[in-house]
């Protein structure tokens, strides 16, 4: 294990540098969230993943970011166990019925300001899944959604540059506060 | 009347069935299957139904010969099989909830994937009614001193699917765990019936998003054997390399996330790193990291291009120069070893009896892989070996799934220079509509294990009902027996180890 430790200290980092933040997703913060909410949250966010039903795939991308490639936790955002930890949801899914109640429940039961985020193309509007029985069709439809990151998953670097500008947009705001 | 070839020849044989027979059976035969199934001389693939049918497949296992029994249902009943062989248990539950037909004489009426939010119940039946379930759902009782429950999820502490786990401990020690399933219930069938077959293999694709490429696949060779569709030998064998690729990709990402849950950073990290490569391999290949899409029926939807060979070249000698010193890493750290030695014990027997798919049956003996039983195109004119162990714990099937990935880089290797050139794809869509009702059935082997694909085209070429049945009906299960009598704090791992899908089991 030492050598193992040795070469990769002497190898340098893996991680890439940063991505430029997401313009379109930076337009739809500015129209949605909250002046008082944005300065109160400051440069770090706590996120709370919720799976309302999704295929899995977006939990994979979402996996991604964690490693060493994308290294999220060097932006100040990290994944947190709780809601009542967080000030970030962020939704997969196309929120099935059977789920509804769950994130209902994980939106209340996290802290005021809080932010919500649709992640992949289910989430948006239910996706291929839209007019199931079995699915309510899209975040939006259950709690309010503050950013959408579109994708089928979404690729690390679109939820990178998603998140990215939600915590940019949070920290100007904090300034400019 | 023993064998299943007898059992099929006494039925009614369905010509449109391919490639398996299909026969619909009397009551007397469908219980008798019940008893093969209960001897172990016959293995469970699946069950499911339609308003007038129930089905179930079935492989024997001297002759690893497969086929669909189907019983017509008398007023929407027919004789549980669960009720003599526990693997069907779940399954007949969920059709209960699906398509409304009751089993007779199962003693679990529980519903499963209907917790009573879908307003209506039945969904694959005309006219449905109310749903049955209510907001109670009674999990079964542990007896005993000091004893207390745990309840965990639907929403979990990591980045995890939804599911709920109900613990029952004494201290520590987990006396019975039960699972309650059903959150990722998305009504994939009910989508799936009247569908396109355009449509209808995206939602195949994402039955399991981890799985795409094997459900596509799946569900692509059942189309192809319904409407006896010849694929292009070069999209046969750019298939097994998106499979391959598929299968590399999770082994890596798994064995570094099951290290994690033992707390052992180093490993997800290294390992994350090379599961980083292989989907940025097939990004660059195929134009999307988790190949979703990219199988279809007739054969692919993009071709492997100029420069891939040396992409995946590349690929495989990164991942051969990394893994061994962390295959060592992982052998010679004691203390990781201390927490996945031992641990989350599955009984071969009962990995036998539920046919455990993939890493959680091979690491329990179950020698069982479906590129090699029933087998399919090109893995038939490939060499490579399927490991399995005894032990049955998750260092098992940690070793299982080292082994794998030994395995799926030689394949990769040897399937390269094998590749033809030629068409990509066989038209399927012009053909589909045939005039008369065809049926298919495919077996592949995921990372998971084995996934069934069964499916009915309508003369009209849409997809009339489709069946995908995800290895982990066959692993939840067992799940709950593996994890009996450990401590709380090793059920990430042991989960982790076997890795069900929530929701390629919820559909």
């Amino acid at each position: 294990m030492r050598r193992l430790l040795f070469k990769n200290l002497v190898l340098g980092p893996l991680t890439e540098p940063a991505p430029a933040k997401d313009d379109a997703a930076v337009a739809e913060l500015a129209a949605r969230v909250d002046r008082v909410a944005r300065r109160r949250l400051g440069r770090t966010l706590a996120i709370r993943e919720v799976d309302a039903g999704s295929c899995n795939g977006c939990e994979l991308e979402l996996h991604a970011l964690s490693n060493i490639v994308y290294d999220l936790e060097r932006f100040g955002l990290r994944f947190v166990a709780s809601p009542r930890h967080a000030d970030v949801l962020l939704v997969t899914g196309p929120v099935t019925a059977n789920m509804r109640e769950a994130l209902e429940r994980t939106y209340q039961a996290t802290p005021d300001p809080k932010w919500v985020v649709a992640v992949g193309d289910c989430a948006l509007d239910g996706g291929l899944f839209a007019g199931s029985y079995a699915c309510i069709g899209g975040v939006s439809a259950v709690v309010p959604v503050d950013l959408h990151i579109r994708g089928c998953p979404p690729s690390p670097l679109a939820l990178l540059k998603g998140l990215l500008a939600l915590l940019d947009s949070a920290a100007s705001e904090a300034k400019a506060g | 009347m023993n064998s299943l070839r007898e059992t099929i020849l006494a039925g009614e044989l369905i010509e449109a069935h391919r490639p398996w027979p299909r026969a619909v059976v009397s009551r007397e035969l469908w219980q008798r299957a019940a008893e093969r199934l209960h001897a172990g001389e016959w293995a469970l693939l699946g069950l499911w139904g339609e308003p007038e049918f129930a089905h179930l497949a079935v492989i024997e296992r001297h002759t690893n010969e497969c086929a669909v029994l189907s019983f017509a249902c008398e007023q929407q009943r027919f004789p549980s099989i669960g009720r003599s062989h526990a693997p069907a248990i779940r399954l007949e539950r969920a059709l209960r909830d699906l398509v409304g037909l009751e089993p007779e004489g199962l003693a679990d009426l529980r519903p499963w994937l209907d917790h009573g939010k879908w307003g209506t119940r039945h969904r694959l039946e005309q006219g449905a009614a109310v749903s049955a379930a209510t907001h109670g759902y009674p999990f079964l009782p542990a007896a005993g001193d000091s004893l207390h429950q745990v309840p965990v999820g639907p929403v979990h502490a990591g980045i995890i699917e939804p599911g709920h786990f109900r613990f029952t401990a004494s201290g520590e020690t987990v006396v019975r765990l039960e699972e309650r399933l059903g959150y990722a219930h998305r009504g994939i069938e009910t989508l799936m019936a009247g569908a396109p077959l355009e449509r209808a293999a995206r939602l195949a694709g994402r039955l399991s998003g981890d799985s795409t490429v094997a459900c596509a696949l799946a569900f692509a060779q059942a189309v192809e054997a319904a409407l006896a569709v010849q694929v292009p030998p070069r999209a046969v064998w750019v298939r097994a390399l998106l499979a391959e690729l598929e299968r590399l990709a999770n082994h890596l990402g798994d064995i570094g996330a099951i290290c994690n849950d033992a707390a052992f950073g180093l490993m997800h990290a290294q390992c994350g790193l090379l599961r980083e490569h292989t989907l940025r391999a097939a990004e660059s290949c195929f134009g999307h990291r988790l190949m979703m899409d990219r199988v279809v029926p007739g054969g692919l939807g993009c071709d492997l291009p100029g420069d891939g060979e040396q992409l995946l070249v590349a690929l495989v000698a990164l991942v051969r120069s990394r893994f061994p010193e962390l295959v060592e890493l992982y052998d010679n750290t004691a203390s990781l070893q201390d927490r996945t030695v031992g641990t989350g014990y599955l009984a071969p027997a009962l990995a036998q009896q539920f046919a455990c798919g993939g890493y959680v049956g091979r690491a329990s003996g179950r020698n069982f892989d479906a590129r090699c039983t029933p087998g399919y195109a090109p893995y038939d004119r490939l060499r490579f070996e399927v490991p399995v162990l005894e032990e049955g714990d998750v260092n098992a099937r940690v070793w299982i799934r080292i082994r794998e990935i030994e395995q799926s880089l030689s394949l990769i290797e040897e399937i390269l220079p094998q590749v033809p050139p030629g068409a990509i794809c066989a038209p399927v869509a012009t053909q589909a509509a045939t005039g008369i009702a065809r049926e298919g059935m495919a077996l592949t082997e995921g990372f998971r294990g084995d996934i069934l694909a069964w499916l009915r085209i309508a003369a009209d070429g849409k997809i009339e009902r489709c069946h995908l049945r995800d290895p982990s009906w066959f692993q939840w299960p067992v799940l709950e027996a593996a994890i009996e009598g450990n401590i709380l704090a090793d059920f990430p791992l042991c989960n982790k180890s076997f890795n069900c899908s929530y929701a390629g089991h919820d559909l």
